[in-house]
C-alpha cells in the first residue's frame, strides 16, 4: 500500500477536527490557542500534500512556512492578550470574559 | 490798445476783487483795519483799468460790435448722436458790457471807501471786505460773460455773496432769517433761468450768445416752435424776475435791507438787482412779442405795487428799498416794450442815484446809531424817520446830495433821472399806439407820480422841520470818506454826463453807444415795429455823429412821442411833489386824519399787499409741513413696512423654530428610539462567549452547505 | 504698465489694506494702560500709512492712465489689466468645466471710484483717530473694508465682483455693530439683512448668466460658460435656447428688474432706502464716511458696469421709470431731509443722510438720461457726492465729539465761537446745495443737461430739488452757526454734566478735511481733468447701449 493523496487529507480532517473541537469545547483559553495551532497544522498539512500531489509545486512550501510564521506570531500575540486578559479578571476562562455582549 | 490786450485787461479787472477776497479771508486776522484799505485800493485800481477798457472800447473800437475771447472748459469728446461737444466759455466787451464794467467798479469802490468809516469797530471788519471782494468779483462775471453758463455760474455766486452780506449780522435772527429768504427766493428765479438755458442748450448743443443767436437768426427754433421760443425767453426771464426783485419775488428785498447799508447801497440798489435788467438787455434779441409783454406786464405791474407800499413805510430803508423795486420794474417794462436804449440808461442813471441815497441813509443812520450809542439807547430804531428830523442842520452835505439824488428819482428836469424816465415813459407810450396796450403807460405814469410824492415825503420828514427826537437833534456830519462818495454820486446824477440837451438824451453819446439790437426772432413771431425799419432823414443836427440810416417804427413812434411824455411826466411829477409838500410840509392836511379815514388802504399797503403773509402760510408752511408729513410717512409707513416684513420673518422663524423642535426632530428621535427597542429584542442573543458564536458560526455553514448544495 | 514686484497696481492698491490688517493682527494689543495706548497708536499709524500707500498707488495709476481708452467691453480697452486663472474645476456633472478668473482692470467708469475710495479711506483714517474701543479690531476691519470697496470696483469677473461685494459686508457689520451709537445692534442687522437680501438677487442673476454665456477657450477650443463679464456683455455669445438669450424676453426683464433691486438697496432707491438713516446714525463717523462716500455709488456703479452694457434691451424698455425713480428720489430725500426739522429727535446726521438719497437721485436720473452729458454728470456725481458727503458726515462728526449731541435746535452762534469749523461747514453746505464755482454743481448742472434732452418735464420737477436742497442746508446752517451760543455750550468742560467746550477745529480734524476742500473747489472751477478721465468710456457706453438696442429692434 502506497500512501496517497487521500491519506494525508485524511490525517489532516482528523486533526482539524481535532483542533476544532478543543476550540469549542475547551474552558481554559490557552486549550483555545492549542486548538488553533491544530486547525493550522492540518492546514499545513495539506498544502504540503497537495505540494507532493497536486500541481500544487513549490508553492505549497513556501504557504507553509508562511503559516508557520504567522502561527508562531499569532501564538506570541495571542499569548499576550491572555495574559493581559488574566491581569483585568484574574482567570482564562472564555465563559467568563463576556464583555462582547455590551 | 490792441484787442488782446483790452481782454487781458478785463481779465485783470475781474480777478482783482477775487484777490481782495482772499487777502482778507485768510490773513484777515493779521490785517485788522488794514483790510479796509486793502480792500479800498485794489478796488480803485480795478476801477482805473475799467475806466480804461470802457474808453478804449467806446472810443477806438465803437464800430466793433463785440470784442470777445473763448476757451473749451469741459470736453465730451466724440458724443454718440451729436458728434464732439465741448462746453465753451468765455468774456466779451460790448459797450453795454464796457458801460457796466465802470458803473459796478466805481460803486463798489466807493461803498469800499464809504465802508471803511461806516463800518470800524464791527469785529468782523475783515470778512466784511472779504465778501465785498467776492461780490464785486462775481458782479463783474456777470457783466463780462458771452455766454449763458458762465452767466448763470455768476448769478449764483452774486447770490450766494448778497447771502453772505445780508446775512453779515447774523447774530440777529431777522438777518439770518432775510439771507435765508433772499436766497431761496432767488433760487426759485434761477431754477426758472436754468430750465430756460436747458432749453436753449438741448436745442443749439452750446451756450454761447452768439451761436444761439445765429441759431434762431437761421429760423432754427427750439423744438421747431415760437413757443418754445417764447418760453425759453420767459424762461430765462424768471432769472432777472428772481435777482431784479420782480413781482411776483419781490419780497426778498425789503428784508435785504437787515445788511449792512453799504451793502444794500452796493446790492440792493446798484448792481446786483441790476443784473437782472443787464441780463434782460443782453438777450434781449432773442424775445418773442408775446415775452416782451409779458416782461413788459412783470415791470408794471412791479413798478406799480412797489409805489404803493412805497407810500405808507416809515423805515428810511425800507422806503427806499421799495423805491428800488418799483425803479427796476420801471427798466423791465422800459426793455419790455422796447425802448432798450432808455430801459439801459436807467439802469446806470439809477446806479448813481440810488447808490447815493443808499449812502445817505447810511449816512443818517450812523449819525443816529452813534447818537442813541452816546445817549445809551437800545431800544429807540434809527432807522424809524418817525424819530428825525431837522437833519438838514446838522448834517448838511449828506442834506444836499441826498435831495439832489431824490430830484433826480423824481424826474426833476436838468437831472439824469428826469432824462431816463422820460425816455421810457415815452416808450411806453409808443408801444401803447402800436400794440394797444395801453395799461403800461398809464400804470408807468401813476408810478411816476407816486415816486415824487414818496420821495418828497422821505426827504420832508427826515431832514426838514423840527427834530423830533433829541437824538436828532445830536446828530453830527459824517466824515469825509463817508461823504465823497455822496458828492460823487451826485454830481453824477446831473445831466451833462450822459447828453448836451437836458431834455432830450436820444441825440446824446450814451444813446449813441447804447442802440438798440436788430431782434433775430423770425418776424412771425416778433413785433412788426421792431423788425421793420423806417428809413429817416439823416438831416441830423449833429453831424459828427453817427447816426443809423434805418430805424424801427418803434423808435420812430418814440421820437415822435418824446414831447408828450415829457409834458405828462413833468406834471405828474409835479403833482406828486405839490401834494407832498401839502401834506408833510406845510401840513395843509391833517394826515393822521386821513390815514384813519382810509385805514383799510393804508394797512393794505403798510402790510405789503400782505404778500409775505399769503407766501408763508401757502408756499412756505405747505412745503414744511409736507416735508414734516413726508418724513413722518418715512419713518413710520416705509420703515414700519421694513420692520413689519422682519418681524413677520420673526414670528415665521419662530413657528417653524418651534414645528422644527416639536414635529421634524420627533419624527427623528422616534426612528431612533423604534429602532433601539427593537435591538433591544434582539440583544438576548448576545451572549459574549466567543465559542457560542463559533458555534452559530458552524451552524450557519452546515445550513449553508445544505441549502446550497 | 508698471507693476510692483511681479503684480500690478491694481492688485496692489486692493490687497495693500490685507497686508496692513495681517500686520496689525499679528502686533499684541499693550495689557496695562501705558502699552495700550502705545499698541493703539501703533495700529493708527499702520492704518494711516496703508491707505496713504494707497492714495500714492492711485495717484500713480492716475498718472499712468491713458484718456483716450474706452474700455466697457472690450479688454484691450481696458487698463491696467490682470488676468490669472483663479479657480479650475475639471469637468464636474451637469455644472460642466468651470473656471473662474481673477480678472481685474479698469476703465472711465472705474477709475473715478478707484480714486474717491484711495481718498476717502485715507480721509475716514483720520476720522478713526477719535475711536478709543478695541482699536486693533477696529482697524483690522477697517482695512478689511478698504479691501472689498476698492475690489468692488476693479474686478471685471463677475465671481470676483461679487465676492468683494460680499467681503464688504462682515467687516461693515461689525464696524456698525460694534462701534456704533445706541441703536447699533438693530442698525447692523438692518444693514446686513437688506444688503444680503439684494445680493440674493444679484447671485441668481450671475448663474442665469453664467449658464446663458458660452465662450470659447484659447487654449483647448472647446466651449466654456464664464464668469467674464466683458464676455457676457456680447450678445453673440448667449448660447441659443438659454434662459437669457435673445433680446427684449420676458427672463431678461425679469433678470434686469432682479439686478436693479440689488443695486437699488445698495444706492438706496426709494422705496429701499430706510436701512440708510439707521445704518448712517449710529455708525461711528468714520464709518458714515464711508458708507456715504464710497458704499452707495457701488450700487449705481454696479448699474452702469454691469446692468447697462448687460441688458441694454431692458435698460432701453425700462429708462423712463428709472428716471422717474431718479426723480423721486430727488424730491423724496430732499423733503424727507427738510422733515428732520421739524419731527423726531431731529437729528443733524439724519438731516444729511436723507440728503445722501437725494443726491443719489440725481446720479440716476443722469445715468437715466442715456447719453454723454448725463452719465458723465452721473458719474462726477459719484464722485462728487463722495467727496462732499464725507465732508458733511465728518461736520457733524466734530460737533457731535464735542457736545454728544446732533439735536438741530440745541446749538446755534457756532460761527462766532468756531469760526473755521464754520468756513468749512460753509463750502460743504453750498457744495451739497450745487452752488457753482463747487464741485457739486457741474455734476448737477451736467445731469440736467442731458436728463432734460430725454425727459423734459421729469428734469422740470427734479429741479425743484435744487430749492429744497438750498432749503434745508440753508435752515441747517442758520440753526447751527446762526444766532447766539447758548449758555450750555459755554463753558469749559465740565466732567459732571458731561459737557465739551466748543472748541475750534483742531489740528488733526483739519487735516482730514483740506484735502476734500481742494478737492471740491479745484474740480468746481477746473472739472476737465476728471471729465477727461471718463468720457472716453461714457461715450463709448452710451453707443454701446443705443447700437445694442438697435440691434434688437431690427431682430438681432
Amino acid at each position: 500500500m502506497t500512501v496517497g493523496l487521500s491519506h494525508y487529507l485524511v490525517i489532516s480532517a482528523i486533526l482539524f477536527s481535532l483542533g476544532l473541537f478543543a476550540i469549542l469545547t475547551r474552558k481554559n483559553a490557552i486549550m483555545v490557542l492549542m486548538g488553533i495551532e491544530l486547525v493550522l497544522n492540518s492546514a499545513n498539512l495539506n498544502f504540503v500534500a497537495f505540494s507532493r500531489f497536486g500541481r500544487m509545486n513549490l508553492e505549497g512550501h513556501i504557504a507553509t512556512i508562511f503559516v508557520i510564521i504567522l502561527a508562531a506570531a499569532e501564538a506570541a500575540i495571542a499569548l499576550a492578550i491572555i495574559l493581559n486578559i488574566y491581569h483585568n479578571y484574574f482567570s482564562v476562562n472564555v465563559d467568563e470574559i463576556d464583555k462582547l455582549k455590551e | 490798445m490792441s484787442t488782446e490786450n483790452l481782454l487781458k485787461y478785463s481779465i485783470v479787472v475781474l480777478l482783482l476783487p477775487i484777490l481782495s477776497f482772499v487777502i482778507n479771508i485768510f490773513f484777515g486776522k493779521k490785517l485788522k483795519k488794514a483790510s479796509g484799505v486793502i480792500g479800498t485800493s485794489i478796488l480803485m485800481l480795478s476801477l482805473v483799468i475799467s475806466i480804461i477798457i470802457a474808453f478804449t472800447k467806446l472810443s477806438v473800437y465803437s464800430g466793433a460790435k463785440i470784442i470777445q475771447t473763448s476757451a473749451e472748459w469741459v470736453n465730451f469728446g466724440n458724443v454718440p448722436g451729436i458728434g464732439p461737444l465741448s462746453i465753451v466759455v468765455g468774456i466779451g466787451i460790448d459797450n453795454l458790457s464796457a458801460i457796466m464794467l465802470v458803473v459796478v467798479t466805481l460803486i463798489s469802490a466807493l461803498v469800499h471807501l464809504f465802508s471803511t468809516e461806516y463800518m470800524s469797530g464791527d469785529p468782523k471788519y475783515t470778512r466784511y471786505f472779504a465778501y465785498l471782494g467776492f461780490f464785486t468779483f462775481s458782479m463783474l462775471g456777470i457783466v463780462l460773460t458771452n455766454n449763458f453758463f458762465l452767466m448763470y455760474v455768476f448769478w449764483e455766486l452774486v447770490g450766494i455773496s448778497s447771502y453772505l452780506l445780508i446775512g453779515f449780522w447774523y447774530e440777529k435772527r431777522s438777518a439770518s432769517n432775510a439771507a435765508k429768504k433772499a436766497f431761496l427766493v432767488n433760487r426759485v428765479g434761477d431754477l426758472g433761468f436754468w430750465l430756460g438755458i436747458l432749453i436753449l442748450f438741448v436745442s443749439y448743443k452750446s451756450f454761447s450768445f452768439d451761436v444761439i443767436f445765429e441759431n434762431i437768426k437761421s429760423g432754427n427754433l427750439p423744438f421747431n416752435s415760437g413757443f418754445y421760443l417764447t418760453l425759453a425767453g420767459i424762461l430765462v426771464f424768471c432769472g432777472a424776475i428772481g435777482k431784479s426783485a420782480q413781482f411776483p419775488l419781490h419780497v426778498w428785498l425789503p428784508d435785504a435791507m437787515e445788511g449792512p447799508t453799504p451793502v444794500s447801497a452796493l446790492i440792493h440798489a446798484a448792481t446786483m438787482v441790476a443784473a437782472g435788467v443787464y441780463l434782460v438787455a443782453r438777450v434781449f434779441v432773442m424775445f418773442t412779442a408775446d415775452a416782451l409783454t409779458f416782461i413788459a406786464y412783470i415791470g408794471a405791474i412791479t413798478a406799480f405795487v412797489a409805489a404803493t407800499i412805497a407810500i405808507t413805510q416809515n423805515d428810511i430803508k425800507k422806503v427806499l428799498a421799495y423805491s428800488t423795486v418799483s425803479q427796476l420794474g420801471y427798466m423791465i417794462m422800459a426793455l419790455g416794450v422796447g425802448a432798450y436804449t432808455s430801459g439801459f440808461f436807467h439802469l446806470v442813471t439809477h446806479a448813481w442815484f440810488k447808490a447815493a441815497l443808499f449812502l445817505g441813509s447810511g449816512s443818517v443812520i450812523h449819525a443816529m446809531h452813534h447818537a442813541l450809542h452816546k445817549a445809551g439807547d437800545h431800544h429807540t430804531d434809527p432807522q424809524d424817520i418817525r424819530n428825525m428830523g431837522g437833519l438838514r442842520k446838522t448834517m448838511p452835505i449828506t442834506f444836499i446830495t441826498f435831495l439832489m439824488c431824490t430830484f433826480a428819482i423824481s424826474g426833476v428836469p436838468f437831472t439824469s433821472g428826469f432824462m431816463s424816465k422820460d425816455g421810457i415813459l415815452a416808450g411806453t407810450l409808443a408801444f401803447a399806439h402800436l400794440s394797444g396796450h395801453w395799461l403800461i403807460p398809464i400804470i408807468g405814469f401813476t408810478a411816476a407820480g407816486m415816486t415824487a410824492f414818496y420821495m418828497f415825503r422821505l426827504v420832508i420828514i427826515t431832514f426838514t422841520g423840527k427834530p423830533k427826537t433829541t437824538f436828532a437833534e445830536n446828530t453830527h456830519e459824517s466824515k469825509l470818506v463817508m461823504t465823497l462818495p455822496l458828492i460823487v454820486l451826485a454830481i453824477l446824477s446831473f445831466w451833462f454826463f450822459y447828453s448836451v440837451n437836458p431834455f432830450d438824451a436820444s441825440k446824446g453819446w450814451f444813446a449813441n453807444w447804447i442802440k438798440p439790437p436788430q431782434t433775430v426772432v423770425p418776424a412771425q413771431y416778433q413785433w412788426n415795429f421792431l423788425t421793420t425799419k423806417v428809413s429817416e432823414e439823416v438831416a441830423s443836427i449833429d453831424q459828427t455823429m453817427e447816426v443809423e440810416a434805418t430805424k424801427t417804427v418803434l423808435e420812430e413812434e418814440i421820437h415822435h412821442n418824446h414831447t408828450t411824455a415829457m409834458i405828462l411826466s413833468l406834471s405828474v411829477a409835479g403833482i406828486g411833489i405839490l401834494l407832498a409838500f401839502v401834506f408833510y410840509f406845510w401840513k395843509k392836511v391833517d394826515v393822521d386824519a386821513l390815514t384813519e379815514k382810509i385805514k383799510p388802504i393804508y394797512n393794505f399797503s403798510l402790510n405789503k399787499w400782505y404778500i409775505d403773509e399769503l407766501y408763508q402760510s401757502t408756499i412756505v408752511n405747505g412745503t414744511t409741513a409736507f416735508s414734516r408729513l413726508l418724513g413722518w410717512f418715512d419713518n413710520t409707513i416705509i420703515d414700519g413696512a421694513v420692520n413689519g416684513v422682519a418681524a413677520i420673518s420673526k414670528w415665521f422663524s419662530f413657528f417653524s423654530g418651534k414645528f422644527d423642535n416639536v414635529v421634524i426632530d420627533g419624527i427623528v428621535n422616534l426612528t431612533a428610539y423604534g429602532t433601539g427597542f427593537i435591538g433591544l429584542l434582539f440583544r438576548k442573543a448576545q451572549t459574549g462567549k466567543v465559542q457560542t458564536y463559533l458555534i452559530i458560526v458552524l451552524i450557519g455553514l452546515v445550513l449553508l452547505f445544505y441549502f446550497v448544495s | 504698465m508698471f507693476t510692483i514686484l511681479g503684480l500690478g497696481p491694481l492688485t496692489w492698491i486692493t490687497f495693500l489694506p490685507i497686508i496692513g490688517m495681517i500686520i496689525i493682527l499679528l502686533i499684541p494689543k499693550g495689557k496695562d494702560e501705558l502699552s495700550l495706548k502705545k499698541s493703539n497708536s501703533t495700529f493708527r499709524l499702520i492704518t494711516l500709512l496703508i491707505t496713504g500707500l494707497q492714495v500714492v498707488l492711485a495717484i500713480l495709476i492716475y498718472l499712468g492712465y491713458n484718456n483716450g481708452l474706452a474700455g466697457i467691453n472690450t479688454q484691450d480697452g481696458m487698463q491696467f489689466v490682470e488676468k490669472v486663472r483663479w479657480i479650475e474645476i475639471p469637468a464636474m456633472p451637469w455644472f460642466g468645466k468651470v473656471q473662474i478668473d481673477y480678472f481685474v482692470g479698469i476703465d472711465g467708469l472705474s477709475i473715478p471710484m478707484v480714486l474717491l475710495t484711495a481718498i476717502i479711506c485715507f480721509v475716514a483714517t483720520f476720522a478713526s483717530f477719535s475711536i478709543e474701543k478695541s482699536v486693533k479690531g477696529y482697524f483690522a476691519m477697517f482695512l478689511l473694508l478698504d479691501t472689498g470697496m476698492m475690489g468692488v470696483f476693479v474686478a471685471l469677473d463677475f465671481f470676483l465682483f461679487y465676492v468683494f461685494w460680499e467681503l464688504m459686508l462682515l467687516p461693515m457689520y461689525f464696524l456698525i455693530g460694534i462701534w456704533g451709537g445706541p441703536r447699533k445692534e438693530y442698525a447692523a442687522i438692518k444693514f446686513f439683512l437688506y444688503t444680503l437680501f439684494g445680493s440674493v438677487f444679484m447671485l441668481l442673476v450671475m448663474l442665469a448668466l453664467y449658464f446663458s454665456v458660452v465662450v470659447v477657450d484659447p487654449v483647448t477650443g472647446e466651449k466654456v460658460h464664464t464668469f467674464n463679464m466683458l464676455a457676457m456683455m456680447n450678445p453673440a455669445n448667449y448660447q441659443p435656447g438659454s434662459i437669457l438669450s435673445g433680446m427684449n424676453t420676458y427672463w431678461r426683464y425679469v433678470a434686469y428688474v432682479a439686478l436693479f433691486i440689488a443695486f437699488a438697496i445698495k444706492v438706496p432707491i426709494f422705496p429701499f432706502h430706510t436701512w440708510l438713516p439707521d445704518a448712517h446714525v449710529e455708525a461711528p463717523t468714520a464709518i458714515s464716511v464711508i458708507l456715504a462716500g464710497v458704499l452707495l455709488k457701488m450700487g449705481t456703479y454696479g448699474m452702469l458696469r454691469i446692468s447697462f452694457p448687460m441688458f441694454p434691451d431692458a435698460v432701453l424698455y425700462f429708462q423712463y421709470g428709472l428716471a422717474f425713480i431718479g426723480m423721486v428720489n430727488i424730491i423724496y430725500g430732499a423733503l424727507c431731509a427738510m422733515g428732520q426739522h421739524g419731527i423726531g429727535k431731529k437729528d443733524f446726521k439724519k438731516l444729511i443722510a436723507y440728503s445722501s438719497v437725494s443726491h443719489m437721485g440725481y446720479v440716476v436720473l443722469g445715468m437715466a438720461a442715456l447719453n454723454t452729458q448725463g452719465m458723465i454728470g452721473a458719474v462726477f456725481q459719484m464722485f462728487n457726492h463722495g467727496t462732499i458727503t464725507a465732508m458733511l458726515f465728518m461736520i457733524v462728526g466734530v460737533i457731535y465729539e464735542r457736545s454728544h449731541t446732533r439735536g438741530l435746535d440745541e446749538f446755534g452762534g457756532l460761527a462766532n465761537k468756531m469760526p473755521i469749523y464754520t468756513g468749512i461747514t460753509t463750502v460743504a453746505f453750498f457744495a451739497a446745495l450745487g452752488l457753482p464755482g463747487l464741485s457739486g454743481f457741474i455734476s448737477e448742472a451736467f445731469v440736467f443737461l442731458g436728463a432734460f434732452n430725454t425727459y423734459p418735464i421729469i428734469t422740470v420737477f427734479s429741479g425743484l430739488g435744487i430749492i429744497l436742497g438750498a432749503a434745508y442746508m440753508l435752515w441747517t446752517l442758520q440753526k447751527i452757526f446762526f444766532g447766539n451760543l447758548p449758555e450750555r455750550w459755554a463753558g469749559p468742560w465740565d466732567p459732571e454734566k458731561k459737557k465739551y467746550p466748543t472748541d475750534d477745529i483742531m489740528p488733526l480734524e483739519l487735516t482730514a478735511f483740506v484735502p476734500l476742500v481742494i478737492l471740491v473747489i479745484f474740480l468746481g472751477i477746473y472739472p476737465a481733468p476728471m471729465i477727461n478721465l471718463m468720457s472716453a468710456s461714457v461715450n463709448h457706453l452710451v453707443d454701446f447701449i443705443k447700437t445694442t438696442g438697435v440691434m434688437t429692434a431690427a431682430g438681432f
